[in-house]
């Protein structure tokens, strides 16, 4: 990347480096959610529609999770991940899945857990018309979650915009390597260190309108969505 | 049905990225190397000409030489490429290393603001300026990471006659972290701070920061390279890690470390020959 270039220069011009920067910062965050979507849905819904002892107990180790500390999960994973680790020998450190499996850890209890809300808050509304038309539990997860759908990608961006902002756990397992697990984040934290604030201010003005973008991407599909569902 | 397919989904993300993918198609390294070298900008002006020699691309890990270490004794590198001989000196003795090779030198500069609160102006003489500065109580950044600035730095204060440790006060900051962080502080803090001279010249954020001492021999900073040893880790690249060491010490390689400048000003001197280095 050229260093020279102002922060402006950077932001208008497009910079094939700082493409393949803002490609695997997209890939990395995006993988992650749909990680903690795939897991995070339905075990929200599961944990909001049974009962069982220690549920409550359960509810707030969840909640409690989305506070993770991403220095700790990073650091988790890389001795987790270690060639001297116990999953040393799949050769993951240091490379972009060491970083989604991270994210993925970190975003899947903020899935989960405010899953679980919408999914019980609705189920509060559905009770009595399930129980009414003798609804089995298995479509009436699958009605949850689909009448529930608008307020879960609320839940979904909140987990992007955890992992798009994180910088301490990608940048354990990942190492920041020049053209390789090198993302905005780490790229604006090396920038930084090397005296070199107007790249790294560019930078980090570029990553806000990516998240902003995506923010507003989500609203429109969403009102589309709103519209044509009625 | 809509879990089938964000699994498929899922599953195809990851696949673009499999290890086994990355290596099948490309021959790579992963070395661990300081903040120095890669803040001071040799990295990014070196490695795409071994890249386009050889093929091989190489990963860089920049830490402290303290963690660079650590982190072949995990075998999680396949090169260490750092600047503390006494600590590589206790790499090769544990037998985390086979053969250590002096690569280049550069020195270390003491940086203060122009305002120069320590009164250490005009003085080639590191110890007369550390004791300056802790008579003064004038505020000083350390690294305090176990690099191998750090470690110089802790060498410096012994050799001044200084138990830092026991003296050290509200005056003296150590923050944890890389040379060029240590910079932005000392900058923001208007504070002195041991620097590589190669950290220093590229660095954009000097504003009232100055190099207050220089020249001292007790200065001197010597980077040296390893191969983490195959016997120890069974996994490194021990061929193309080989080659990129065997590179780096020859006419060519030399070379090219030597002609890294900025502003005219080499930040490395390469000194493969001497093998006391």
């Amino acid at each position: 990347m050229n260093t020279d270039a102002s922060a402006l220069q950077l932001v208008l011009a497009v910079d094939p480096t700082l493409v393949a920067i803002v490609l695997l910062s997209l890939m990395v965050s995006l993988s992650a959610v749909l990680i903690a979507a795939v897991i995070g849905i339905p075990l929200g819904a599961l944990i909001a529609l049974t009962r069982f002892p220690g549920r409550g107990m359960a509810i707030v180790a969840l909640n409690a999770l989305m506070g993770l500390p991403p220095v700790v999960v990073g650091l988790a994973v890389f001795l987790l991940l270690s060639r001297s680790g116990p999953l040393g020998s799949l050769g993951m450190l240091f490379t972009p899945q060491a970083m989604i499996v991270a994210q993925a850890i970190l975003v899947t209890p903020i899935v989960a857990a405010l899953a679980r809300q919408t999914i019980e808050d609705l189920w509060e509304e559905y009770r009595d018309e399930f129980a009414a038309m003798n609804v089995g539990p298995v479509q009436r997860i699958g009605t949850l979650i689909w009448d529930g759908r608008f307020s879960l990608v609320t839940a979904l961006l909140a987990g992007f915009g955890r992992s798009a902002a994180e910088v301490g756990a990608i940048i354990i397992v990942g190492g920041n390597i020049d053209g390789f697990t090198r993302t905005m984040t780490t790229a604006i934290a090396l920038e930084t260190s090397k005296g070199n604030l107007p790249l790294a201010v560019g930078l980090g003005i570029v990553l806000i309108a990516i998240i902003i973008a995506i923010n507003a991407l989500a609203w429109w599909a969403r009102r589309t969505g709103e519209r044509y569902a009625g | 049905m809509i879990i089938r397919r964000i699994l498929i989904a899922t599953a195809l993300c990851l696949s673009l990225f499999s290890p086994q993918r990355s290596i099948a198609q490309d021959k790579s390294i992963v070395v661990a190397s300081t903040t120095s070298t890669q803040d001071s900008g040799l990295f990014e002006y070196l490695l795409p000409i071994f890249t386009k020699k050889t093929g091989i691309t190489v990963k860089v890990i920049a830490q402290g030489t303290g963690q660079a270490l650590d982190t072949g004794r995990r075998g999680d590198a396949d090169v260490v490429f750092v600047h503390a001989k006494s600590a590589e000196e206790q790499f090769l003795s544990e037998g985390q290393s086979l053969k250590r090779y002096p690569v280049m030198y550069n020195d270390f500069v003491l940086i203060g603001p122009k305002s120069d609160p320590a009164k250490i102006g005009g003085t080639s003489d590191i110890a007369a300026a550390l004791k300056s500065i802790m008579a003064k109580g004038a505020p000083f950044i350390s690294r305090g990471d176990r690099s191998g600035t750090h470690i110089a730095e802790l060498m410096l204060w012994k050799q001044a006659g200084i138990d830092i440790e026991k003296e050290k006060n509200a005056w003296y900051k150590s923050i944890g972290q890389g040379m060029g962080a240590a910079l932005n502080t000392a900058q923001a803090s208007s504070a002195y701070v041991l620097s590589d001279r190669g950290t220093w010249l590229n660095f954009k954020n000097k504003n009232d920061l100055q190099i207050g001492v220089q020249g001292d021999k007790r200065m001197f900073n010597q980077y040296g390279v390893m191969l983490v040893n195959p016997d120890k880790h069974p996994n490194v690249k021990k061929d193309l890690g080989q080659q990129f060491i065997d590179w780096l010490v020859s006419v060519e390689g030399q070379k090219v470390i030597g002609d890294y400048k900025i502003n005219g000003e080499p930040l490395f001197y390469p000194n493969a020959n001497d093998s006391g280095a």
